[in-house]
């Protein structure tokens, strides 16, 4: 059933010409580009056999180790840079209180800018502000991973990862993490305190907030190839806590082309809409054949029609 | 200067002696004074006016209004609070208030500025729009106002001084033709014994002049100088609206005499045939029984608007339905998954916290509240009902609004509504009408004024026999000319043309010879100086040519009855130019007939108490003579006698009785000798009368003295009679000598006619549309005018509805209801009966039966009958009548209607009607500052209906969908998004976005369509009238469409959400591997809205110019604009649209390929709709639109197929001018086929045609 993503680029420019017929498009040059996606979950498989009845209790002692190894394959040649992407499922970051509780004049201004009431229910700890408040920045994503390739670490670039405006000019140059994650409860991911906000590209990738409750955020990229049949060992940390809502945890290598991602859907779409339209237009064609209704023909004014009671 | 060469005249003549029947109602009135008496001093009849004394009404109690007007809805005080309570009265703006006050409360999910800054701004148009209204009948009152009128100040003194500083008590001089500025107590006139004639036409529509009288003992005061020790006291009832009663008395040097309504002079009337009065104000300003009589308009609403109050109830349904789906979704969300959403840091009391929440107490989220679920659901659903507001187009009405003031403004600035005589166009006065100008189904009109100039012209006559005057009738020539363009290889002509007639006779014409005659009589209109009321060319009688005629004594005793018997009186030219005169008299037909006499050679120059003299041309000596005529009697016209006779005798000392009359009477009042012409006659009258003439008939007789004698004893003893038996008596005196008449002829003058309207009465006709005719003229003439106009014509079955005599003079009501019951259902019958035939049917009633007709149980009947007749006239109905007409036809048949008059008694019809029009060509106002709309003349209501009708109908019906669509289209994707964030009432857009969705980003467009949209053009729209019946079929704006639209507006959601997150989720959208976070979907997916939007209005406009290009392609430019610039600011003001599009979604290939995708996908719904029905299924206006295109190349009308078309779709009209045409076109055919067969049947009877059908050749 899949089509191999080539063809079905192939597929979505030729159709797509058929759907615009009623508006036309220009009609991009396209460059053959494979888009190769691994993906691995690795909530459940990271969790010890004899702590699976309870996991919630298992992700929350900090006693246990929470590391893990999982074995990826290459299927096809992935060109680099390969994106590596951490996904989450029935997570519900756009939830409304969630989305809100950050403050984005503090993230430019660190401890200057003082109303933190935004930040609710985060703002403070001990009397003293929260650098960076907020359920977002609190919930920090804090799973790491480590790439081994035929026993050689596989060099993970981590920079670049969030918007560039974001970093020029919503994270503070000189904001540093204060007072991050001191309180009783913790949430996920702490900061170094010395390094300012405007580099913490994790914490910049998490705070932009996604749009649906399933979604995935960037998390580096290896700027090398990997080759079919090569297999890379990933060391993971299984810190963060979406067991307690029955979240999954997913991690994902993809190569991307012009138009991102591999996305079936795009391609079905643009099928589906090409061969409907083509469809149409052929009955049309038929029909305009067989029953042709001459242009201007006057005997369908309602003057001339028998039926006409005025 | 002119008052000194008026009072010159002034007592030459006892101008009401005239009038023997006028005072005999003075008697009654006497009867009824002691009882008014009694009153005088109760509650209700206390006022008191110190006349000559304005000072003494300065303080109270005597303290009464001002003469100041004022017709505006709001002050400056009061307009605030008015303005906004009418605005918030609106359901959908209510709606929008309470989301604003909630948004104070932080209950609203948007900013506050988002919510407010959108309802300030269509408030505050709305009611910005209300205020120039109001500035405007500002400036109306305050040009009344500011009228002036001679008042008297002190020492005799009069002074010009404005109407609105008239205080009661002033004593004020009205010249002649002015209007009054208040109601006058009349003290005196310019005639010797104190009476003065008054045209009340703006207060009850009457055109004949009504007689005011002083009281006797004012009547010295007939000078200026008289005033300044003038004082007198007047003790009337309170002001009350009732024109027709007036109780009081004045105490005039230590006398007290009785007043009556014949003293007063109303406001709004008009004096007139008289120099000038002298009257005193009793009441003024909003006290006046004018104002009083006039009822504040209702505000009126469309159809449309009205159906749109129920769209809007749908979508406010859909809205509650969202928002309980959503609280429900909330609700259990918070029950059974959110409390385990550990990243929420919900306050949580009820269930042992997993971790430790110390936070939970001092931070309480009302919205996400587990232990108080149903609480937070409730939270919810209110935030629900704000967030989906945008389902509820908000910028709808003021939309609209600035729509019609637009579109208003189009139609007040067509240079074809514009009239270049009285130099007015026409002026929606509410623009909030519009579009029912597209849906009319029914017009009620006026007569006089509307119709008809009031102002008679002479057009033919019958002498003796002959007729004259008679050029071939607009109908005939446009029958043969018609025929000659159908038949064109058809040569037939049967030459009968008597040499001696010119006029048409029916039997005697020839089909080619109509075109040379057509050109003819198109000539010899236009020759010659036009005179006023005159319009009449017969060169056997012009220029003295009479004298030639064989019947030369008829003839002579013919002019003569139009030269004396009347009640006119000649007018002296001031300057001296022509020895013409003018003239005066009470009804314009009698200027007519004295104008003709004059241009004959019979000038009545001069009239005394006794004596009236003429200026003959003798034919014998051919030299002008002056004859003086004794007046010896006078029987006077009244509606029920229907004839006028004087009785004079000449210098030899003859004695003639000289009578007119409505033929009916004068034959049956003729002597056996006195018949020789009454068949002749007979066949012209007929004929005048299809033309729509009026035509009364001429006779005499001549008198022996001593019968004479005799007959003058009855009658001067009848006269003195007093009593209710008095005027019994004086009408068998008048019997008595009224019989063994001689016919002389008839004349036919001609109610002129407006310009144009017998052909805008054929348009309106093609288009579908019925006309009644409403008047308060008697039965005759409304006929006529109904045969004028082409609503009647010969071959029309007609129904007349009048009570029989003995029901009428039985005077019970059973009696009455029961006959005109008989009637109508007899009518009714013969109407099913012949109902497939193609003879339509006219329905004439009279405002006694009508009366009847519209009572509980017969008014059913009776409309049922009107609906199914062609036209309707209804005669003699008062102005209270009109309107109960109107409001029953509006309930009975839920049409639409229309009324348009003039005068002040077609105010109750036209606040009753759907919409009002008012001629504003007349001098009167009331009509015009009732209607909705005012026309300088009736035939602009063609283009206003036929053109500016059916677009504004057009326009917004599609406006209105439209709106529909965009805003199902925009909220329904904020619903879907709640269905992915657990309902928690996140925004998928920035609040930015959506404030300027409605505000700028999709309102030009609509606006650009609801102006400019034009299915056809005008002149097509003219061509085929038929096309007008689109707006009363409703076929734009039917429930199928509307409810099609709000489903093409949801798929359009559904489309554009759900690619939309399939495409982007989860997967990266840029090379670079960002994925798309809640910033750029909300952008990407609002790209997606405007562009589809916009782009459906694109597929809905079928009218583009540049305008509509550049607001539609503007539209999507400015969003892009618009996020660029925003995007640009300081995250501070961004947030979260900060470099969206420069950094995040523009430079995706992706962003772009989506917006195609979707649009296209999302606009093939409608896309298919319409291909379909183009092909399939056209409507008129599209197969009119593709004819235009087909034959541009060629010149439109030479087209046959064109023309044939235009013809068709004239067809299906049963009145008007074109029927008429058609009618007479098939009896023509008729005719000439069976010529055609005697012809055949004559030449094969003859003995040549037979020898030559036997011989052997054949």
């Amino acid at each position: 059933m899949s089509l191999c993503p080539h063809m079905q680029q192939r597929l979505f420019s030729h159709q797509c010409v058929q759907a615009c017929q009623s508006l036309p498009a220009c009609k991009p040059v396209l460059t053959p580009g494979w888009v190769v996606e691994i993906v691995d979950r690795y909530d459940i498989d990271c969790v010890p056999e004899s702590s699976r009845m309870d996991k919630v209790s298992y992700i929350r002692d900090d006693s246990i180790p929470k590391n893990c190894s999982r074995f990826m394959k290459v299927h096809k040649y992935m060109k680099a840079p390969i994106y590596i992407y951490y996904q989450l499922d029935n997570y519900y970051q756009n939830h409304r209180r969630y989305v809100k509780s950050r403050s984005d004049k503090q993230l430019l201004d660190g401890q200057k800018y003082h109303d933190t009431s935004s930040c609710q229910p985060v703002e403070s700890n001990n009397n003293r502000p929260i650098v960076p408040c907020g359920l977002i920045a609190w919930s920090l994503f804090n799973d790491t991973f480590e790439f081994i390739r035929e026993g050689a670490e596989l060099k993970v670039n981590r920079k670049n990862i969030a918007w560039k405006s974001d970093r020029g000019h919503k994270f503070g140059k000189n904001v540093y993490p204060f007072n991050f994650q001191n309180g009783t409860l913790i949430g996920g991911g702490k900061l170094n305190p010395e390094i300012p906000l405007s580099d913490q590209e994790d914490l910049i990738v998490w705070m932009r907030t996604s749009a649906l409750p399933s979604f995935r955020k960037l998390y580096g990229r290896i700027e090398e190839d990997l080759d079919v049949d090569d297999v890379v060992v990933v060391n993971l940390t299984n810190n963060y806590n979406t067991y307690s809502f029955g979240g999954k945890k997913k991690l994902v290598l993809s190569t991307s082309s012009w138009l991102g991602g591999k996305n079936d859907f795009l391609g079905h779409a643009c099928v589906f809409v090409g061969c409907s339209s083509l469809t149409l237009a052929i009955i049309f064609m038929l029909l305009h054949v067989k029953y042709r209704r001459p242009y201007g023909d006057t005997s369908y004014l309602p003057w001339n029609r028998k039926s006409f009671s005025g | 200067m002119a008052a000194a060469s008026s009072r010159k005249r002034k007592g030459k003549i006892r101008w009401s002696k005239l009038y023997s029947f006028a005072a005999c109602f003075r008697p009654l009135t006497s009867e009824e004074r002691p009882a008014a008496r009694e009153l005088i001093g109760q509650p209700g009849f206390s006022r008191v006016v110190f006349c000559n004394e304005p000072h003494l009404h300065k303080r109270k109690p005597y303290k009464y209004p001002y003469n100041y007007i004022s017709t505006t809805k709001y002050n400056v005080l009061t307009f605030l609070p008015r303005a906004l309570f009418e605005q918030f009265r609106r359901v959908a703006n209510f709606y929008f208030l309470l989301a604003a006050i909630f948004s104070l409360f932080s209950l609203a999910p948007f900013s506050r500025a988002s919510l407010i800054a959108p309802l300030v701004f269509v408030v505050g148009i709305s009611m910005l729009k209300e205020a120039v209204e109001d500035w405007h009948r500002f400036l109306q009152d305050l040009d009344v106002n500011n009228r002036t009128v001679k008042t008297h100040i002190s020492n005799g003194v009069f002074v010009d001084k404005l109407w609105k500083e008239l205080r009661v008590g002033d004593v004020v001089k009205v010249n002649k033709g002015e209007y009054f500025p208040s109601d006058l107590l009349l003290l005196s006139s310019s005639y010797e014994d104190g009476v003065c004639y008054v045209e009340t036409m703006n207060l009850d529509g009457e055109t004949n002049l009504k007689i005011k009288r002083c009281l006797e003992a004012s009547l010295c005061l007939n000078e200026d100088e008289e005033f300044s020790k003038f004082k007198a006291t007047v003790h009337c009832e309170d002001p009350n609206p009732n024109l027709y009663t007036f109780v009081g008395n004045i105490e005039f040097e230590k006398e007290s005499y009785p007043l009556s309504p014949s003293q007063l002079l109303l406001r709004d009337s008009k004096l007139r045939n008289t120099d000038y009065i002298y009257g005193v104000v009793i009441f003024s300003g909003h006290d006046t029984k004018a104002v009083r009589n006039s009822t504040r308009s209702p505000s009126k609403r469309s159809r449309i608007e009205r159906k749109m109050d129920h769209i809007i109830y749908i979508l406010f349904s859909m809205l509650v339905l969202v928002s309980l789906v959503s609280s429900f979704g909330s609700l259990l969300y918070l029950r059974q998954d959110m409390v385990d959403w550990w990243y929420l840091q919900l306050p949580d009391d009820n269930k042992v916290n997993d971790l430790d929440d110390s936070n939970s107490e001092k931070y309480d989220d009302r919205f996400f509240n587990p232990s108080k679920p149903v609480q937070s659901a409730g939270l919810q659903f209110i935030r629900a009902l704000i967030l989906y507001g945008y389902l509820i187009p908000i910028s709808l009405y003021v939309s609209i609004e600035v729509v019609k003031v637009l579109q208003t403004m189009l139609i007040n600035k067509d240079i074809e509504l514009y009239d270049d005589v009285t130099c007015k166009s026409v002026q929606a006065r509410t623009s909030n009408l519009n579009e029912e100008l597209g849906q009319v189904e029914m017009i009620l009109s006026d007569k006089t004024g509307t119709l008809t100039c009031n102002q008679m012209e002479f057009r033919k006559c019958s002498i003796a026999g002959l007729s004259y005057g008679g050029d071939i009738t607009e109908v005939d020539l446009a029958a043969s000319m018609r025929m000659n363009t159908d038949f064109e290889p058809f040569e037939f002509s049967i030459d009968e043309t008597d040499g001696a007639t010119r006029s048409f006779e029916p039997f005697e014409f020839s089909v080619s010879s109509f075109s040379a005659q057509n050109g003819n009589a198109r000539l010899t209109k236009t020759e010659g100086p036009v005179i006023k009321g005159f319009n009449f060319r017969d060169d056997r009688l012009t220029n003295k040519n009479w004298i030639h005629g064989s019947n030369l004594f008829d003839i002579t005793m013919f002019f003569r009855v139009m030269a004396l018997c009347h009640t006119g009186i000649p007018l002296e030219d001031d300057n001296h130019k022509t020895d013409k005169l003018s003239y005066e008299a009470e009804s314009p037909e009698e200027v007519s007939f004295l104008i003709a006499s004059q241009e004959f050679g019979f000038q009545f120059c001069r009239r005394t108490q006794s004596l009236m003299v003429l200026k003959e041309f003798d034919p014998s000596s051919m030299k002008e003579v002056e004859r003086e005529y004794k007046l010896l009697n006078l029987l006077e016209f009244s509606s029920s006698r229907k004839r006028m006779s004087v009785i004079v005798s000449n210098e030899d000392g003859q004695i003639f009785l000289l009578c007119k009359g409505a033929d009916s009477i004068i034959f049956d009042r003729l002597a056996d000798n006195g018949k020789a012409y009454e068949q002749a006659t007979t066949m012209h009258l007929s004929s005048y009368a299809e033309d729509g003439l009026r035509t009364l008939a001429f006779a005499f007789r001549t008198i022996e003295a001593a019968e004479y004698e005799s007959w003058n004893t009855i009658f001067t003893q009848a006269k003195a009679t007093i009593g209710p038996e008095r005027e019994e008596l004086l009408e068998q005196a008048s019997e008595m000598i009224e019989k063994d008449l001689i016919l002389l002829g008839v004349v036919a003058v001609e109610d002129k006619l407006q310009k144009g309207v017998p052909e805008c009465i054929d348009k309106l006709a093609q288009a579908g549309l019925k006309i009644w005719l409403l008047t308060g003229d008697k039965r005759e003439t409304a006929i006529n005018i109904g045969f004028a106009c082409s609503l009647l014509r010969q071959d029309m079955k007609q129904f007349h509805l009048s009570l029989s005599r003995d029901a009428e003079s039985n005077n019970q009501v059973k009696d009455m209801k029961e006959d005109i019951l008989q009637q109508i259902e007899s009518s009714y019958k013969m109407v099913c009966e012949e109902r497939n035939k193609e003879a339509p049917f006219g329905l004439v009633i009279d405002g006694k039966a009508l009366e009847i007709a519209l009572r509980g149980d017969v008014k059913d009947e009776f409309l049922q009958l009107a609906v199914n007749c062609a036209s309707v006239i209804c005669c003699r109905v008062s102005p209270k009548q009109k309107a109960l007409i109107t409001r029953l036809v509006k309930q009975y048949t839920g049409k639409t209607t229309l009324a348009i008059g003039d005068g002040a008694n077609d105010v109750g019809m036209i606040q009753e009607a759907d919409i009002g029009v008012g001629i504003s060509g007349m001098e009167g106002m009331q009509a015009v500052m009732a209607g909705d709309l005012s026309l300088p003349q009736f035939r602009f209501l063609e283009r206003l209906l036929i053109v500016h009708g059916h677009w504004c109908y057009q326009r917004i019906s599609k406006m209105v969908l439209y709106f529909v669509y965009k805003n199902v289209a925009f909220g329904l994707t904020l619903f879907y998004y709640e269905l992915y964030t657990s309902f928690s009432g996140e925004v998928l857009y920035d609040d930015w976005y959506m404030t300027m969705f409605n505000v700028m980003l999709t309102s030009l467009p609509v606006i650009a369509l609801g102006v400019l949209e034009q299915d056809v053009s005008s002149d097509i729209c003219l061509q085929f009238p038929a096309l007008y019946q689109q707006g009363p079929r409703n076929v734009h704006f039917s429930w199928s469409r509307i409810i099609g639209w709000i489903l093409n507006g949801v798929v359009s959601s559904l489309v554009i959400f759900l690619a939309n997150i399939y495409i982007l989720s989860p997967t990266a959208m840029r090379e670079n591997g960002f994925v798309a976070d809640i910033d750029s979907l909300g952008a990407i997916t609002y790209t997606c809205i405007i562009w589809t939007v916009n782009c459906q209005i694109a597929l809905i406009t079928s009218h583009f110019t540049w305008i509509q290009h550049l607001s539609i392609w503007g539209s999507i430019l400015l969003w892009y604009i618009f996020l660029l610039v925003y995007g640009a600011l300081p995250p501070n003001f961004s947030g979260n649209a900060f470099q969206v599009l420069v950094e995040g979604i523009g430079s995706a290939p992706l962003y772009w390929m989506i917006t195609v995708l979707v649009v296209v996908v999302s606009l093939l719904p409608y896309f298919i709709h319409i291909v379909i029905q183009r092909s399939y299924f056209p409507m008129d206006d599209h197969i009119i639109q593709e004819m235009e295109q087909c034959y541009k190349k060629y010149d439109v009308r030479d087209n046959e197929m064109w023309v044939r078309e235009q013809r068709n779709s004239q067809r299906s009209t049963r009145i008007g001018f074109s029927a008429r045409v058609d009618a007479k076109i098939l009896s023509f055919n008729q005719q000439l086929q069976q010529k055609k067969l005697s012809i055949y049947r004559s030449v094969t009877n003859s003995p040549i045609y037979r020898s030559i059908t036997t011989s052997p050749f054949s």
